[in-house]
This record gives structure tokens, sequence and C-alpha cells, in this order.
């Protein structure tokens, strides 16, 4: 699967739980909001080989 | 995670609300929400006309396009700072959705100032890019309801927003702002339009997931000049709490509000004068923008807006764009 986070972009070989891989990428769930194949997933989502993991930045301002 | 009204797969999580929800009842908590916020602080009444200031960004799309949805019919203002590669992007996603609404927008664009943009403008000016869009979009703003007979100028600011500005202003004890801060700043003296926040309890997490289920095209990139600043700093150390005790910017926002506020409202009103070129509340004798618009050698007739109204282009011309 591909995992997408502000910009950057890895391969992920396994199934996982996001809420694992926000754990595991240090992602705060209130900043990002997790997408798996353009759709919008809880964190107890599981993510199969194949999916595309998008997690979107909620926070602005300055 | 199941959704709690329905049963149906659940596609957000609400931790400081322990609930989850599938997309059309997520969308409904949110509509009432801020439809809740709008009648119990009395934001938006019968026979007022409100405008909501748009910057592209999730939150201002997002309550411009729910309060048309709610029936509130709302045209919007929007101000062009000039930045390359993120203000004509920004202004392409409010006509679209100006389109989708068939809603007004008003824009002012900062070139009328210098052709250098907001940070060309910041540089002359001596002040930081962030402090001098401030206090243009906030005279601006205020100039185009007064102008065009808006009575009301809403703006997204949400409960991050309003967390983070509080926890600033007690962490430097900054007392001349604390107590400025609430959900309606009413109109005052025919110079001062009212001032909403319908979102002013909604996280920001919550607005982009609403954005995202309504299909909104909003822009994601920051603004470049947003790098380092503090706001976002204070958002992240908030976020922090948040994680590990759901519930916290909520109680610290409710607490504010019910403790805090209402011993300073009048305070403020005391200590305000009017400017004595154009009206505007100012602590001095003359407001800050007309000290600029001085300092420019320009006058006030600079100060006009564009106009796009998608219900006098022909289907051709919308087509087109």
């Amino acid at each position: 699967m591909t995992i997408e986070c502000d910009g950057k972009v890895i391969e992920y070989n396994k199934p996982i739980d996001i809420y694992r891989l926000m754990e595991q990428l240090s992602i705060n769930r209130e900043v990002y909001l997790p997408m798996v194949n353009d759709r919008l997933v809880t964190e107890d989502y599981r993510a199969e080989k194949g999916d595309s993991v998008k997690f979107i930045k909620v926070v602005s301002g300055g | 995670m199941k959704c709690r009204v329905c049963g149906e797969p659940a596609v957000i999580s609400l931790k400081a609300y322990s609930t989850a929800l599938c997309a059309p009842h997520f969308i409904s908590f949110l509509e009432k929400r801020t439809l809740n916020t709008i009648n119990k602080y009395r934001l938006i009444e019968n026979g007022e006309k409100p405008i909501v200031a748009v910057s592209g960004g999730k939150d201002s799309l997002s309550v411009w396009f729910m309060l048309n949805k709610l029936g509130y019919a709302a045209d919007g203002v929007y101000i062009n700072l000039g930045i390359e590669n993120y203000s004509d992007i920004s202004l392409a996603k409010i006509e679209k959705m100006a389109d989708l609404l068939m809603k007004k927008v008003y824009s002012f664009d900062i070139k009328r100032l210098s052709d250098k943009g907001i940070d060309g403008l910041a540089k002359v000016l001596k002040r930081v890019p962030c402090s001098a869009c401030g206090m243009i979009k906030r005279y601006v703003m205020n100039r185009v309801c007064i102008e065009y007979g808006y009575t009301t100028l809403v703006t997204g600011h949400n409960i991050d927003d309003e967390a983070s500005a509080l926890f600033g202003n007690v962490l430097y004890w900054k007392e001349e702002y604390l107590g400025k801060k609430n959900v309606v700043l009413e109109a005052r003296h025919g110079h001062l339009s009212k001032k909403v926040k319908p979102f002013f309890l909604c996280s920001e997490r919550d607005i982009a997931a609403y954005a995202i289920l309504n299909n909104i095209d909003y822009i994601r990139e920051e603004c470049p000049f947003s790098v380092g600043a503090k706001t976002l700093i204070y958002k992240d150390m908030l976020n922090r709490l948040e994680q590990l005790s759901p519930g916290t910017k909520i109680q610290f926002v409710k607490g504010y509000l019910k403790s805090f506020i209402k011993n300073r409202q009048e305070d403020i009103k005391n200590t305000e004068n009017f400017c004595s070129k154009c009206g505007y509340p100012t602590y001095g004798s003359i407001c800050n923008m007309c000290r600029v618009l001085e300092r420019l050698n320009i006058g006030e007739g600079h100060i006009c807006f564009d106009e796009y109204d998608p219900s006098v282009l022909d289907t051709t011309e919308r087509l087109m764009t």
C-alpha cells in the first residue's frame, strides 16, 4: 500500500490498522484525518495491500 | 467503528463526544451544532444581511456553503493578498464555490495599495506580513459591509483558532486582549458591522471532514507567511493535550465564555475612540488604516471592490471558466 503524509509517500507491505500506522508515524489524530482510497475512515479501519492511505492535515492559520 | 445513530460504517470518530458517525449523520451533527450556535448567540437574526469573509480555505468555504444550505443567503468577500502561487488559486476556488451557490463575491486586491502585494506592503509599513494582513483585512471586510449594506460579517473562525488565541493571551497575560474574543461582536455607531463566528464551537478537524464529505474544493496549501507562526505552535500544544485528554479545547473555550467574558465587555466599550477620518474604532485619534493610506499617499478611493456575480454570467461564459 502507499501511505502519503505531508507530501511524502512511503510504501508498506502488510495489512495494518490505521491507528497503529498513526502511532508508528507519530501522527496526532487531532491534526490529521485518515483517508483510504479517497474516503474518510475511522482509526480502527484496517488498511490492506493495494490501498492508498492519505493523512490530510487539518490545521491552518497563522 | 459503527455510526452511533444508524449502525452503518462510521467515517469519523469524535473522541470529545465518545462517538463515531457515518457521513450523513456527521454532516447533520455539524450543521445542527452550528445552527445551535447561531440561535443561542443570535448570530444572524431576521432581516439581517450576512456576508462571509472567504479565503479559499476549508473553514470559510465550509461556513459559506453551510449557511446557504441552512437558508441564510450570504454573499462573499475576499482580499487578494497578491501572494504568488497562492492568492490566485484561492480566488479560483472561491469563484468555483460562488458558481455553485450562485452568490456574489466582492474582492479587494491589495495591489491597489502596493504593487508588490502584502509582502511589499508589510516592508513599507515595517510590520510582519501577518500583522499588516490582519489590520487590512479587519478594515476592508468592515468597509464592504458598510458600503454595500451587509449587516453581518461572518468568519470561519473555529474552536482551535479561539483556543490558541486565548492560550497565547493567557500565557503572556495580555489583559487588553482578554475578553475581546466572542462568538458575536455587535455592530456599533454605524461604522462597525456586526461580526459573527458560527464555527466558534466546531473543531478544525470536524470542519475539514465536513469539507471533504461535501466535496468542497478548498486550498490545502498553507499561506507561505504562516510558517513558524506562534498560533501554530499553540495549536500544536493544544492538540497534544486534546489527544491525551479529549474535550480539553472545548472546555477551555466554553469556560472562557461562561466565566470571563461577561466581566470584560463593558471595559472594552469604555476605552474605545473612533477615527476622526473614517469613524472606524481606534485607540488613538486616527485608525491604523488611515495612517497607512496617509503614509502611502493614497486616497480612500483606492479601497474599492471588484464584483464577481455568477448570476449575470451566461452559460457559455460559466462553462469556459
